[in-house]
């Protein structure tokens, strides 16, 4: 902890950042995002278990980009979400700082999205065993059952969109989900308006997504909706051999066009 | 605060099967994955009844989600439309906290403003509320900064303040109350002046009045920024609220005809407050954080007389970014 707001507090007192993006702790139970803009603040600053947000979602925000150049407390999950908004040029190459934390207790400085990528090619990327045990046991369900699942779970729904507004990947100003002239899905928060506006996100997160499990802690209700993204992810990876936040290199499988693709379909 | 009767523990299950019986559709808190929910609860024993809040408001009971206001038809050249029967099933809420049961009080405010609300109406007046008194509260709980209290009878029909040794003391409040009673009549006892489970102590944080003074000069100043830095701008801390009563009007049609729907809305959406032009008054997270917290303590008490929040803490625990009400609006007390 020492070392991250050591590093913290050098970054803001030699300019290089106008504010560090990261956790602090209200009180013991709590951890919540905190921006800290002057060098004695950075003693706000935690790092633990209990921080699960990917704070890679404010680096798009425009009240927080008005705060001048970032820094940003990282763990994997938020350096695969800076690669993939590098990815689709929605972060630039030098745009923000990177502080990695990790399980090495060390914080590495990464100034760069390559730095960044070079960073992770040496952590390891698996997903967690509850996730993983859930969707393989979801996955083996008949499908009846699963489709039970799924309205009981989605029947819940409140619609607040906490879920695409933690998403570090849902950026646009305007989301479809919103539109009602026209209406591409039911706006409203009824069995089949759930469904669809979540298969939707699943869909446009296919290949995108990170996988940090962000927008299923975010959920007030509990709805394990990241489960659809990470099985879409998953599908996309292997397909295509592609993850969300691999690289910050432009190429994304579902819109990538090539004229030699071997589907005759598409030509 | 005087009780009227006594109701045994082990008579919560026949006032249940009387109120089911006489087709009253009970719902309440209860537990579930480790969460509390309002759902429909069939026995006492359903009840979640630990002292925790639910997530989500009981509101649901009385303004849905989604509500249907109209539907109409293409016949020939002409629109059939159609008025949908008013909701009328007799409903009991039972078990919520007291904040929440004050909470119909500011709903019904700002939905009878102007034109009376006749569907919000219709599902109020057929819905009876039990409330039990809160011994145990949380960091979020201010409802005694804002006019109410663990015990307070505020939006009640009937009142239950748990007993040292279990049950309950009665406090009949409104002729509903008394009907609910009449139900299962022989249950209701006579009280024996047994003592009363403490009330939970709940720290008021700050003044309110001091926070509605300062408002109005405090318009332009950066706290709302400050406030709202890590505001996601979603919608969960306007649907868990038992006051937040906003909603947007939704057509699903096709040629042949549709359904006008009127759905919950949030001014934290930035598309809450966007114009057809695409100019939007309320462009930044900042100046929407400004408008919760003006409408709820500055708007609804100057023109409604009732202040828009009951300080149930809500909002505070299901907000994914712990922006946490009762710190801010401390913080707002607090300056100049």
């Amino acid at each position: 902890m020492d070392e991250l707001r050591d590093k913290a507090r050098e970054l803001l007192q030699a300019g290089t950042v106008k504010v560090v993006i990261g956790h602090a702790a209200p009180s013991a139970g709590r951890r919540r995002p905190v921006f800290v803009r002057t060098p004695a603040d950075a003693a706000r600053l935690v790092h633990d278990e209990g921080c699960w947000h990917n704070l890679a979602t404010y680096l798009t925000r425009p009240q927080v980009r008005r705060l001048g150049k970032p820094a940003i407390v990282a763990s994997p999950q938020v350096l695969r979400a800076m690669l993939q908004l590098g990815a689709e040029r929605q972060l630039a190459e030098d745009e923000a700082v990177a502080l990695a934390v990790g399980n090495a207790s060390s914080i590495r400085v990464l100034p760069t999205l390559s730095a960044v990528e070079e960073h992770l090619a040496t952590v390891p990327d698996e997903l967690g065993a509850a996730e993983r045990a859930e969707l393989e046991r979801l996955s083996a369900l008949p499908p009846a059952e699963r489709r039970a699942f799924w309205e009981e779970q989605l029947g819940r729904c409140l619609k607040c969109y906490a879920c695409r507004a933690s998403c570090p990947m849902c950026y646009c100003e305007r989301c479809t989900m919103d539109c009602n002239r026209p209406q591409w899905v039911p706006v409203a928060s009824h069995a089949l308006g759930n469904l669809e506006y979540h298969l939707v996100r699943a869909m446009h997160l296919a290949g995108r997504c990170v996988q940090c499990g962000t927008c299923g802690k975010a959920c007030p209700v509990g709805i394990p909706v990241h489960l659809l993204t990470l099985f879409a992810e998953g599908t996309v990876r292997r397909h295509f051999g592609q993850r969300g936040g691999a690289s910050a290199r432009p190429e994304y499988a579902l819109s990538t066009f090539r004229p030699d693709d071997k589907e005759t379909f598409i030509r | 605060m005087s009780a009227d009767f006594q109701l045994a523990e082990g008579s919560l299950d026949a006032l249940f099967a009387a109120m089911t019986a006489a087709g009253r559709r009970i719902v309440g808190p209860r537990a579930s994955d480790g969460r509390v929910e309002i759902g429909e609860v069939r026995s006492a024993g359903e009840l979640a009844r630990d002292g925790r809040h639910s997530v989500a408001s009981a509101k649901v009971a009385a303004f849905p989600r989604v509500e249907k206001i109209l539907s109409y038809r293409a016949e020939g050249r002409e629109l059939a439309v159609e008025d949908p029967a008013l909701p009328a099933r007799p409903t009991v809420l039972f078990g919520l906290t007291p904040c929440e049961a004050r909470g119909f009080g500011a709903l019904s405010a700002i939905l009878n403003w102007g034109t009376p609300d006749r569907f919000f109406n219709a599902r109020l007046e057929q819905t009876t509320v039990v409330a039990i008194a809160c011994t145990r509260s949380d960091e979020a709980c201010f409802c005694t900064a804002v006019g109410g209290g663990p015990d307070h009878p505020g939006g009640s029909d009937l009142l239950l303040h748990p007993l040292t040794g279990g049950g309950y003391e009665v406090e009949v409040l409104t002729e509903k109350g008394r009907a609910l009673v009449a139900l299962a009549a022989d249950r209701f006892q006579p009280p024996e002046g047994t003592a009363r489970t403490a009330p939970a102590q709940v720290e008021a944080g700050f003044q309110m009045a001091e926070v509605t003074a300062k408002l109005p000069r405090r318009f332009d100043e950066p706290i709302w920024t400050e406030q709202s830095l890590r505001c996601l701008g979603c919608g969960a801390c306007a649907y868990v609220c038992p006051t937040c009563a906003c909603f947007d009007i939704q057509d699903e049609a096709d040629a042949r005809g549709g359904v006008r729907l009127r759905c919950w809305d949030s001014c934290a959406f930035r598309i809450f407050t966007l114009h057809a032009s695409g100019h939007n008054p309320r462009e930044k997270q900042g100046e929407r954080w400004r408008q919760r917290l003006y409408h709820k303590f500055s708007y609804m008490p100057e023109r409604l007389g009732v202040l828009g929040c009951v300080g149930c803490g809500k909002c505070s625990r299901a907000c994914p970014v712990d922006m946490d009400l009762k710190e801010h609006l401390t913080e707002i007390a607090k300056g100049s």
